[in-house]
């Protein structure tokens, strides 16, 4: 499905700020897979999601989607075979435009865009039908600007618009971490039912441990720009955050002593 | 006094069109395209020389309007391309353009005194005064535009623009290549102005290498008048898209008549532009200071309360 052969980037090469963020990563995801994904800050989890989606160049290696060699597409092109949630709960969403404007545009993701009307009769009875399953009550609310939303709410309708038209692939970064305990683990409850419900590869990055463990069938543990440790299935089932502690120090010779990841 | 505030409103409808140029690419796309200078005179410019070379004057019209295209263009090229931030992309056309313009007119000024404009054509057609004709126009013409762009803003495409200016990150995201985008609002906004300016050309019967300067800054005075007005209403939604684009043209004939009653009492002509620039720093200051003086006052009345409670 996903195949990530010697990927690498580095961030200001050649300066003081010279940021080796990806130091030839190898990965391969099969089609349903689940990953969640680990990792002290800057270990390159971010990176990987954006290299994924082409918010930057790679500088070496290759990225396949599907059989398809996408390394080279422009992030615009990538869209139509990814859904993506960001951590700024801002980021997916146009603020001054409607809700069902923001999904109408979610609809046509990776479409070619025409002259043809922007939201269309039909469509807004199917984007309420979609928002009632979100359970907040937005489907009364199609013709709001969404930046009349809360953050949870606008996240749970970005989940919404990167699943509206079926991805390859949907990336979650963070996509929870700007939120209140609460109001995150509706979205992570909405998340598995989306994902659940449609069988999709997914990506998913996190802090919280007890998440990563729980959610997905597999998961990966980065550090310093490349994974360090990658389990699934029955292995992953009975895994414990020390039994994720233990493993980071065996392998980094460090702590993952973060206290926000330790914290929550 | 009749004489210049009915002049005055003729005026500001077809300065109107370059303000719903304006509009566009300040409020939509969230820029400050600095070409309109440029491209308003370069509308005016084309149209002149078109018409006097003997050209159809719908068709100078017209002439204007694709120039204007080419003008925003080059701007749009330059920001999305080449990655020169907007301000500068804008400034580098304007300055170019002054001196296009100058070519293409090959002087300073040209006049079209003699010749037949589409403003004199409906006059000899209904026989009406020459301001009465030029608001017939100016109306006809922004209303045509205006449901124009209610479409277009309304289509896939429109939507892509007008989401561009929301959420750059966001749209590309979902499979928007944003420099297209960019593109054709830029092209589309000073399309309008370059119209504004041939027509301005038509009535005025000359065109002039100045006539755009300062343009800008009545387009932004015009928008936040319109926008103030458009608000006063009671019966107005804040987002109506159709009311927020015809509220910046009667923006337009607003300023012009704020302009002709203070030069009716005597204020130096040079000194317009000094007024526009303070109507426009007002209009954006205002709304900061009134938030701070709002937190202000919510945080001294906090105080009180609690001062009470105690």
């Amino acid at each position: 499905m996903l195949t990530l052969k010697n990927v690498r980037k580095t961030f200001n090469a050649g300066t003081i700020n010279e940021k080796r963020a990806l130091t030839g990563v190898n990965l391969h995801l099969d089609r349903g897979d689940f990953v969640t994904i680990i990792g002290g800050n800057g270990a390159g989890k971010s990176t990987l999601m954006n290299m994924v989606a082409g918010v930057y160049p790679i500088d070496a290696g290759t990225i396949e989607l599907d059989g398809e060699n996408i390394s080279r597409l422009s992030e615009s092109r990538r869209a139509r075979y990814l859904g993506r949630v960001f951590q700024d709960p801002m980021m997916g969403t146009a603020a001054n435009m409607q809700i069902a404007e923001n999904l109408a545009m979610a609809k046509r993701r990776g479409k070619p865009r025409t002259l043809a009307w922007g939201v269309t009769k039909a469509e807004k009875a199917e984007y309420a039908e979609k928002l009632k399953e979100l359970g907040l009550g937005l489907e009364t609310r199609l013709t709001a600007k969404v930046g009349l939303l809360s953050g949870g709410q606008r996240q749970a309708l970005t989940l919404l618009m990167a699943t509206l038209t079926e991805p390859k692939l949907l990336l979650l970064d963070e996509h929870t971490a700007a939120l209140d305990p609460k109001t995150a683990a509706k979205v992570l409850e909405l998340t598995e039912q989306i994902v659940g419900e449609h069988n999709l590869t997914t990506m998913m990055v996190t802090h919280n441990m007890n998440d990563a463990i729980r959610m997905g069938n597999r998961l990966i543990m980065m550090h310093e720009g490349n994974i360090i440790y990658d389990v699934s299935g029955e292995e992953k089932r009975h895994l414990t955050v020390k039994d994720l502690l233990q493993k980071f120090e065996e392998v980094s010779g460090g702590e993952l002593a973060n206290d926000r990841m330790l914290l929550s | 006094m009749a004489l210049a505030l009915l002049s005055a409103v003729s005026q500001g409808i077809l300065w109107g069109i370059m303000v719903l140029g304006v509009f566009i690419t300040y409020k939509l796309l969230d820029i400050a395209d600095l070409t309109v200078d440029g491209s308003f005179a370069l509308g005016g410019c084309v149209c002149a020389v078109l018409v006097v070379g003997g050209a159809d004057p719908t068709v100078a019209i017209f002439g204007a309007l694709v120039a204007g295209c080419v003008a925003g263009a080059v701007t749009g090229l330059l920001h999305t391309v080449f990655e020169i931030p907007a301000i500068l992309a804008g400034i580098l056309t304007q300055i170019g353009l002054w001196s296009v313009n100058l070519r293409i007119m090959g002087k300073s000024n040209t006049p079209l005194l003699k010749n037949d404009t589409i403003f004199s054509a409906v006059g000899d057609l209904t026989g009406l005064s020459t301001n009465a004709v030029a608001m017939i126009v100016g109306v006809a013409v922004a209303v045509v535009i205006i449901c124009a762009l209610y479409w277009f803003f309304g289509t896939e495409i429109g939507s892509a623009c007008r989401a561009t200016g929301s959420n750059e990150a966001m749209v590309r995201a979902l499979g928007v290549n944003t420099k297209v985008t960019k593109m054709i609002a830029l092209t589309l906004s000073n399309g309008l102005v370059g119209l504004s300016g041939g027509l301005i050309c038509e009535s005025q019967k000359y065109a002039d290498i100045g006539m755009g300067t300062g343009a800008i800054v009545i387009g932004l005075a015009a928008i936040v008048i319109g926008e103030v007005l458009w608000r006063l209403l009671p019966f107005a939604k804040a987002h109506a898209f159709g009311g927020v684009l015809t509220s910046a043209v009667v923006g337009s004939v607003v300023y012009f008549l704020i302009r002709a009653v203070v030069l009716q009492m005597g204020m130096d002509a040079n000194d317009m532009k000094l007024l526009s620039a303070i109507i426009v720093a007002l209009a954006l200051c205002i709304p900061v200071v009134w938030e701070k003086y709002q937190l202000r006052r919510a945080y001294a009345r906090a105080s009180r309360l609690e001062g009470g409670a105690e």
